[in-house]
């Protein structure tokens, strides 16, 4: 199936849905796996890596899951079309970069996506919408049952799955959770929170992982380590902190809206401002202005039907899928210029939010004494 | 202070971290920060930094050149801090243990097994229990129990060759020198 149809069409996760997604926007889980008697991809040499893809790609694509299922080799992708897949967490940043001898095959939901040749020989990743990280696991244990049956894994008896990086070694598994948190950043609060996750074992990152800036008050929290732990334990621990840090962020919000609603009103009355009335924006400022629309739509400060074309901005504001659409490749100010258009038009019919469901009144004149 | 990565320039970052009570320190020159992404706090992990080269150091020590099935070496882990093959975890496996331990919360998986080798693991620790049987049962002069423990034995250890010969070489070729039997370092090392 070609790769343009799947470009066209929105994947499960990001229509939104699951529990709690206000704040757990989605669920993602991540095996990698190896072949036996092969060098890892960025070892071997491309006669081996060709030999590598050759050997899994029809095993992936004839599973059940894979129905109908969009299987693209990686040079004929154009680097726009990967980058779509790279901003719809589909392909990972350091798959997006390889040439000949590397694949995707992702299920026509695009809740499945299997990387050939990536860091590992695979890497095949379940993601689905809010907090189902156990559902999320069950959907890639499933397609790693199936294929560890045809495909000659590198186990050891003791360090469990073998991978390219000993940070991965063992159960193989990165288990993630993509979180929104305005009210613990206005807060303040946001770098405790962090710091004690980190004691206990789990990384917060930001929105495309490694290394990247936490843009739009989304950040991902992932399970560092992968020996000596089952698989179960690894989810129920991030399931445990999820459902904490959901706590707390809820706490801060409430927080906030007893102590500080005009800084709360502030931002998202800014925010709203701003965006629908914005000649050039860029894709950092429109993933932080929309973070206090989508808060504002959680404190029913605008009525739920905004909710989805919030949503869909987050994704359609990022700059491949600004470009999709276009003929060719735009320079950066010409992005800013479109990406302001597009939020306009899709802001247009909101109207200005309203404080009185909070039962405050906007501005507001302070303590009466 | 020379930097803790390339170990030329001149140190001006330092860097703790706390990750499950270990604390880890680095210093680095300002290139070496910026190419790492240390200066973003909230996208950066020591750990997977310190991986790369604090792992490599360790792995100086383990004394082993290269690696006989893909030719990789511990200047290249250093580099890329990558390991080349399914095998380098044997080749290199002495200088991996505590860069591994310091790393995972454990030092042995206990996780999910492929099936395969959760048969051929189980059919070895059956083999061993029915070898030790059987030296019982001829001491003991109970023929028929022994008749019995030969065949099993027979039996098993066709199976096993079976898989062997399809893929459940890793169990051999990776398990097979210098670690230790599954069942005992589950018991024992954890």
């Amino acid at each position: 199936m070609p790769i343009r149809r799947l470009l066209g069409e929105t994947g499960e996760w990001m229509q939104g849905g699951g529990p709690h997604s206000q704040i757990v926007v989605s669920s993602r889980v991540r095996l990698a796996r190896n072949l036996n008697g092969h060098a890892f991809p960025g070892w071997a040499r491309k006669q081996e890596r060709m030999q590598v893809l050759d050997s899994i790609r029809p095993e992936v694509e004839r599973l059940p899951e894979m129905e109908g299922a969009y299987s693209v080799l990686s040079q004929d992708m154009t680097a726009l079309e990967k980058q779509v897949l790279v901003e719809r967490h589909l392909l990972s940043r350091e798959h997006a970069s390889k040439g000949v001898g590397s694949a995707v095959v992702m299920n026509r939901a695009q809740t499945i996506s299997i990387m050939i040749n990536e860091e590992d020989h695979l890497r095949m990743q379940a993601i689905r919408g809010g907090l189902q990280l156990a559902e999320a696991f069950e959907l890639i244990n499933q397609v790693d049952s199936a294929l560890e049956a045809r495909l000659d894994f590198a186990f050891h008896p003791e360090l469990g799955f073998l991978t390219a990086c000993p940070s991965n070694v063992g159960t193989g598994m990165r288990a993630s959770a993509m979180v929104h948190l305005p009210g613990l950043v206005l807060s303040e609060q946001i770098n405790q929170v962090i710091q004690a996750v980190n004691k206990i074992g789990l990384a917060v990152r930001g929105l495309y992982g490694e290394g990247t800036e936490a843009l739009g008050n989304l950040f991902q929290v992932s399970n560092q380590t992968t020996l000596g732990e089952t698989e179960t334990e690894i989810l129920a621990r991030l399931q445990r902190v999820m459902e904490q840090i959901i706590e707390h962020e809820q706490n801060a919000r409430l927080m906030l809206l007893q102590k500080k609603p005009n800084t709360l009103l502030d931002h998202v009355g800014r925010g709203y401002g701003i965006l629908l009335h914005a000649y050039t924006m860029s894709s950092k400022e429109a993933l932080n202005l929309l973070s206090y629309i989508k808060l504002g739509i959680d404190l029913r400060l605008f009525p739920e039907e905004c909710r989805q074309p919030v949503d869909e901005l987050f994704m359609e504001t990022q700059p491949a899928h600004l470009q999709k659409g276009t003929r060719q490749k735009l320079a950066a100010e010409e992005r800013d210029v479109l990406r302001a258009e597009i939020i306009r038009a899709k802001l247009r019919g909101f109207r200005a939010p309203d404080a009185a469901p909070l039962g405050l009144r906007a501005p507001d004149p302070g303590p009466a004494s | 202070m020379n930097c803790d990565v390339c170990q030329q320039g001149q140190a001006t970052v330092f860097l703790t971290q706390i990750v499950d009570g270990k604390m880890q320190k680095v210093n680095l020159c300002e290139t070496c920060s910026r190419e790492k992404g240390v200066t973003d706090p909230t996208g950066f992990a020591l750990a997977d930094l310190l991986m790369g080269m604090g792992a490599a150091q360790e792995i100086e020590q383990g004394g082993v050149q290269k690696c006989p099935a893909c030719g990789f070496s511990q200047s290249d882990f250093k580099k890329t801090g990558r390991l080349g093959c399914p095998d380098c975890y044997q080749t290199f496996a002495e200088g991996l243990a505590p860069m591994l331990s310091g790393m995972h919360k454990g030092t042995v998986h206990t996780g999910k097994r492929p099936v395969r080798m959760a048969q051929f693991l189980e059919r070895r620790a059956r083999l061993k229990g029915a070898e030790s049987e059987l030296r019982r049962a001829v001491a003991q002069e109970d023929y028929e129990t022994a008749a019995r423990l030969r065949d099993e034995i027979r039996e098993l250890e066709s199976a096993m060759a079976g898989v062997g010969s399809e893929g459940g070489t890793s169990a051999r070729s990776v398990g097979g020198a210098g670690a230790p039997e599954p069942q005992d370092s589950e018991g024992g090392e954890v």
